[in-house]
């Protein structure tokens, strides 16, 4: 059995899978969209918290906040469900695939067996939609994935009851309720609020002044964590920024993106010259990850100070311009 | 970005056949997307991480065969693991696992113990017990 699903590739899994839903039920949203309504853009720094032995870094809302806030502001009712027998899962999967509707679910990353072998680590937050089942088989849209792909029910299990943090235990969701009529300009003018507010925020591990915070720290690794930590924890900021999922630049595109859509669609040409200056802002950060790349490409112990100096000052200029940005964003939309 | 600067580096991706999306702009300044082959930052930086997981593996492995660990320490960090996710597979507590880490703990423990730390880790109970 399978349903009429279309699987369109996307740079990050949450904004996919809820466009191609979206899609599905007859409300053409593009990724870009749904990103910049669930105000999905953000900076934020998690002290104490080491993900793969160096700094918690994040480009991005948690996982959930994207899919929650443009379900909410654009007045779709999800249901949700988590299961605690993978049995019970298999069989609310199964009605629902043989009632013609698509779902989505939250799955881990680690036992993925179409995921190439080098981005299998323990995140739990991934999200894909099942269309279909031939014998003991799901059709699978993942998508980050080119082309749609499958799972055996065993494999399913396996990567919807992963265990560690953001445990997806089952979870499976589907819209319940949609609107008569889709109104995005009031979700549009939220979603932008939101992610002002939270670049600007006055704490100093989120947006602006994480970025600057960030930029101190990297100061002073060379010093404080020795050559080889520092540039394991350089990586990783790049990693943070460029892997799966980000459309390039720490998702700054995809949000440039986002405005060029907004203002063609509620006819606002000043978002026209932002989107263009946060595609600038964008091209910072890639350069940040190239000339970071200089740095940590030879893991030995050389020391090299001033290279960090240089790094840490491209952060703050980049921390100036966004601050500037989301001052002057902020005003278009009061 | 410009569409036609979007990267397209050798990665370690190629043989799977994976290219992500990459937003960028076309000519006429319209934001549009493109796939990526690989950026040659990124690929470093994920090459290096996945160094630093051989070498905690390497260090794991020495550490059982120089009696200092059990292998469910190697095991856990072959399947790129940390106590507290391990935690949560096998379905015991935190400390009971690092007390599971000790080889003196590891020969006492039940047929039982042992299948559930196998299942986790997906061999059998003589491949977890082997320290070479």
């Amino acid at each position: 059995m399978e349903i009429d699903f279309t699987h369109k590739q996307s740079a990050h899994c949450e904004n996919g899978v809820v466009s191609n839903l979206m899609h599905h039920h007859g409300i053409p949203v593009s990724e870009p969209m749904v990103f910049g309504i669930g105000s999905g853009l953000l900076f934020c720094y998690i002290p104490l918290l080491k993900v793969n032995h160096a700094p918690a870094i994040t480009y991005r809302a948690m996982p959930g906040m994207i899919f929650k806030r443009f379900a909410k502001r654009v007045g779709i009712t999800f249901k949700r469900t988590k299961f605690r027998n993978p049995k019970s899962a298999q069989e609310q999967l199964d009605a629902n695939l043989a009632n013609n509707n698509p779902v989505g679910l939250q799955v881990g990353v680690y036992h993925l067996s179409y995921f190439p072998e080098e981005y299998r680590f323990h995140f739990n937050a991934h999200n894909l939609v099942v269309y279909g089942k031939e014998g003991n088989t799901y059709l699978v849209s993942d998508p980050v994935m080119e082309h749609v792909t499958t799972l055996t029910a065993e494999e399913l299990e396996r990567v919807r009851f992963a265990k560690g943090a953001f445990a997806p235990k089952g979870q499976m969701y589907y819209p319940i309720a949609l609107p008569e009529r889709v109104d995005l300009e009031p979700a549009i003018l939220k979603g932008i609020k939101h992610t002002c507010r939270d670049m600007l925020a006055p704490v100093p591990y989120v947006g602006v002044k994480g970025i600057k915070t960030i930029a101190k720290l990297v100061r002073s690794w060379p010093k404080k964590k020795g050559s080889k930590r520092a540039k394991h924890y350089l990586g990783q900021i790049v990693r943070m920024q460029e892997e799966i999922g980000t459309g390039g630049g720490g998702f700054r595109y995809i949000y440039a993106a986002f405005l060029q859509e907004a203002a063609t669609l509620l006819n606002k040409p000043e978002w026209h010259e932002m989107s263009k200056e946060m595609t600038q802002i964008g091209d910072l950060w890639r350069d940040f990850a190239l000339q970071a790349s200089r740095v940590y490409k030879d893991r030995s112990n050389l020391a090299a100070g001033g290279e960090y100096e240089t790094l840490a000052q491209q952060l703050e200029t980049i921390a100036d311009k966004e601050k500037a940005f989301f001052k002057k964003l902020k005003k278009t939309v009061a | 970005m410009k569409k036609d600067e979007v990267p397209q580096d050798k990665s370690s991706l190629e043989s799977s056949n994976y290219k992500e999306l990459t937003y960028a702009v076309n000519e006429e300044g319209e934001y549009t997307t493109e796939l990526s082959s690989g950026w040659e930052p990124k690929t470093i930086a994920l090459n290096n991480a996945l160094e630093e997981i051989e070498e905690r593996i390497a260090a794991a492995k020495e550490a059982v065969q120089a009696g200092e660990m059990s292998p469910i320490y190697y095991y856990m960090e072959k399947n790129k693991m940390d106590f507290s996710i391990l935690a949560s597979y096998v379905g015991i507590w935190k400390w009971r696992v690092k007390r599971h880490c000790k080889p003196n703990v590891f020969k006492k423990l039940s047929e039982k113990t042992l299948q559930k730390y196998a299942e986790v880790f997906q061999i059998t109970i003589a491949e977890l017990k082997k320290t070479d």
